[in-house]
């Protein structure tokens, strides 16, 4: 084998030598996984994470919004703040295994970037990196704010404010659009961005849009998660060694999403996997609704187990669980390759 | 050392010799002042600095069991290679390393997978270290591990018979013609040996090359198969000619029969490996090419017995040196030992053929008439002995 496989590296300190065992108890309780009954060995990743290090935790990722700070303007239209610097980080994206990524704050995906229809949105990138980066946004936004060319693409050391009105409401991303695109997006450089619908503005749907419009009572009862479906290229030839849902692969399999039956499931979906064409999320023992963008109100898919994005594709997804009995539901890639290189999760019903 | 430096200012007689020795440690010392100045003084480290580590690894060995494969890598690289995660046939798999999945430089470590492999088909690995780095390994055919049944080792021993000695004997039985033959065939015989045995160095060495190509690369199995091959001639010609005067006879024919058992330990170790590997069906194919091929043997062990009378126990024994180490080489092969050791012992098989070649050739060559032994005669008997032996090798 070629001594020219070179690889940008970890620091090896603590990284635990053979397997251990606390995952590996939480898989032996997902008694629903068929496959550990009648087959040796198990599909899986050997060891844990080290989420300090990594400075995030899947389970953070899946349910933190960055609402960021709000002020009102001299019209009396909430102006909506961000900072978001990008740095080089080095992340353990599946256990003993280290990405040299490029990250917004810190963490892969980004911050999910939350606020308002209408809104007017201010997002103050310092490039902090070693190469050029941007913010391009997947919005109705001008030419000079979409991070492509001149002042919008930031420089090394440099910063930039990215200003756009909130619109359309939906689910969204955002990711650095320099040069090389496809390896400045696989390094790590996405995020979502969710623009709630403004209720005052769709008073035919008033409670569709007021249960997504986040602090009001109808959207209270909602339990909400973010999941950015990604791939990791480690050996950097275009294939990607790991999948996941927020980078860390099988972390919501050895740890199930726990969610009470009562209460109805949103997943703000985007697919930013690179190199494969499509990516998709199919859910075990129910259906759902499915709209795609999310700049629709009504769902633009009724009643199916499975969504196909492209790549850069995004859409809600909304489920009901309150009629089924409690247990472990898997959900999954159903790329089958995706699913057993780390795209594998699990909701953990509950019986509340 | 300060003994020596002693004895040189205390005793000038023995000091000339003792001094000799001390100026022998002068390169020695340069040496070291060099390393020191390297490895404390750090001149090299803004080279790597930011020098992502080199990372190898090589699968030595694999070995399926009902509902497992059992992997032997070993590691070379800058530091430690950390074997991180495994995947077979595309998915991440539960694994434990023993003694550990960090591997130092040119250290083995064994990995088990449980895994529900599928007789006869064909299952792939990738190994990601714990930097992103990706090491793949094909079982092209999946079976069983042989076990250590004494069916299973009686029907090793059969195939090594089969493969060598049995063979070997075979060609043997062509004495007393080669006896009977008028004298001016010997030239031809010889010649004719000379060309079965460059046949089976090319094809030795080039097996030695071949398999050297799957280890470390800092091993040099490559180089290995050079040096121990010139190694070996070398101390043949040597232990052969100790008496002063070249072997010839009886005592050249052993020479023969124990490069060519060389080669055929080499040979067993390629159709051990073939039934480990899981080409089975092809066993019966193979032995039937391989026993057709190693007739020829026979024949060169006997081209220099025409002037002597052995009795029937040399014989066996000639055919017992040539023969048998087919067996041992078919077992080993069998349990998956590392191209490291496959290639040196292709070497010293090929240093073995190659001093024999020397010697029939310098017999030839002493007995030939004046005008030299490059007649037509000879030539064509050379050319027919690597014909005999690439036509039958066809058969493999």
């Amino acid at each position: 084998m070629p001594a020219t496989r070179r690889q940008a590296f970890a620091a090896l300190a603590g990284i635990s030598g053979a397997a251990p065992l606390a995952a590996r108890q939480a898989i032996a309780q997902a008694s629903s996984r068929s496959e550990a009954a009648h087959e040796p060995g198990a599909n899986k990743v050997v060891g844990l994470v080290d989420h300090e290090a990594n400075g995030f935790t899947p389970h953070e990722l899946l349910t933190e919004f960055d609402y960021g700070d709000t002020s009102t303007s001299p019209d009396g239209r909430t102006v909506r703040e961000w900072t978001v610097t990008a740095v080089d980080k080095e992340i353990e994206i599946a256990p003993g295994v280290f990405f040299p990524a490029w990250t917004y704050q810190g963490r892969v995906p980004g911050p999910a970037l939350r606020c308002v229809e209408g809104e007017r949105l201010k997002i103050h990138f310092v490039n902090a990196g070693s190469h050029a980066h941007s913010i391009h946004l997947h919005s109705i936004h001008a030419a000079s704010m979409d991070g492509v060319s001149g002042p919008s693409l930031v420089e090394p050391g440099t910063n930039f404010t990215y200003e756009i009105d909130a619109v359309p409401f939906g689910c969204h991303l955002y990711h650095c659009h320099a040069l090389p695109l496809k390896r400045h997006i696989h390094k790590g450089l996405y995020g979502a961005l969710i623009i709630d619908p403004d209720p005052a503005r769709h008073p035919n749907n008033l409670a569709a849009a007021q249960g997504r419009r986040h602090g009001t009572a109808e959207h209270g009862r909602w339990q909400e998660f973010v999941m950015v479906m990604n791939g990791f290229d480690t050996n950097f030839d275009e294939e990607n060694e790991f999948y996941a849902a927020n980078s860390i692969a099988f972390a919501y399999a050895n740890e199930p999403i726990r969610v009470a039956r009562s209460r109805p499931i949103r997943i703000y979906l985007v697919n930013v996997t690179e190199f494969d064409l499509v990516n998709s999320l199919h859910l075990h023992g129910n259906f759902y609704d499915y709209y795609d963008h999310g700049t629709t109100l009504t769902p633009t898919l009724q009643m199916v187990d499975t969504v196909m994005q492209c790549q850069g594709q995004r859409g809600i997804i909304e489920i009901d669980f309150s009629r089924h009995e409690p247990g472990l539901y898997m959900f999954h890639a159903h790329q089958s390759e995706f699913a057993e290189l780390g795209w594998m999760s699990f909701f953990d019903v509950t019986d509340a | 050392m300060s003994d020596g430096t002693e004895e040189v200012i205390t005793r000038p007689s023995g000091g000339r010799f003792h001094g000799r020795w001390l100026w022998l440690a002068l390169p020695f010392l340069g040496l070291a002042a060099i390393l020191a100045v390297i490895l404390i003084g750090r001149p090299l480290e803004q080279l790597s600095a930011s020098a992502p580590p080199v990372e190898e690894l090589s699968v030595d060995a694999v070995t399926l069991t009902p509902g497992l494969i059992s992997l032997s890598v070993q590691a070379d690289g800058s530091s430690p290679v950390t074997v991180a995660q495994i995947q077979v046939d595309g998915a991440y798999r539960d694994f434990t390393a023993e003694p550990s999945n960090e591997i130092g430089r040119l250290d083995v470590a064994t990995f088990d997978i449980p895994y529900p492999w599928v007789e006869g088909e064909t299952h792939h690995l990738v190994m990601v270290t714990a930097s992103g780095a990706t090491f793949e390994h094909t079982i092209d055919v999946a079976v069983a591990e042989l076990s250590a049944s004494s069916a299973a080792i009686g029907q090793m021993i059969l195939v090594g018979l089969f493969l060598g000695f049995a063979p070997v004997a075979a060609g043997l039985l062509a004495y007393p013609a080669m006896r009977g033959a008028p004298e001016g065939t010997m030239g031809f015989m010889f010649a004719l040996t000379i060309g079965l045995l460059g046949y089976l160095f090319v094809d030795t060495l080039s097996e030695g090359l071949e398999v050297a190509e799957g280890a470390l690369g800092r091993l040099r199995a490559g180089s290995l198969v050079w040096v121990s091959m010139a190694a070996t001639t070398m101390l043949l010609i040597a232990i052969g000619r100790r008496g002063g005067r070249p072997p010839e006879g009886l005592a050249l024919a052993a020479f023969i029969a124990f490069g060519i058992g060389v080669h055929n330990f080499g040979e067993g170790l390629a159709v051990g490996a073939a039934l480990g590997a899981g080409a089975a069906a092809l066993a019966t194919f193979l032995v039937v090419g391989f026993a057709i091929h190693n007739v020829s043997e026979g024949f060169a062990i006997a081209a220099p017995l025409t002037d002597e009378e052995p009795g029937l126990l040399t014989f066996a024994g000639l055919a017992a040196l040539a023969g048998l180490p087919a067996v041992p080489g078919v077992m080993l092969g069998a349990t998956a030992i590392s191209p490291y050791w496959t290639a040196l012992c292709f070497g010293i098989g090929a240093g073995a053929i190659l001093q024999v070649i020397i010697e029939v050739g310098a017999m030839l060559i002493r007995r030939s008439p004046p005008r030299g032994a490059m007649t037509v005669v000879n030539l064509l008997g050379g050319t027919l002995g690597l014909a005999i032996m690439y036509g039958t090798a066809l058969l493999v």
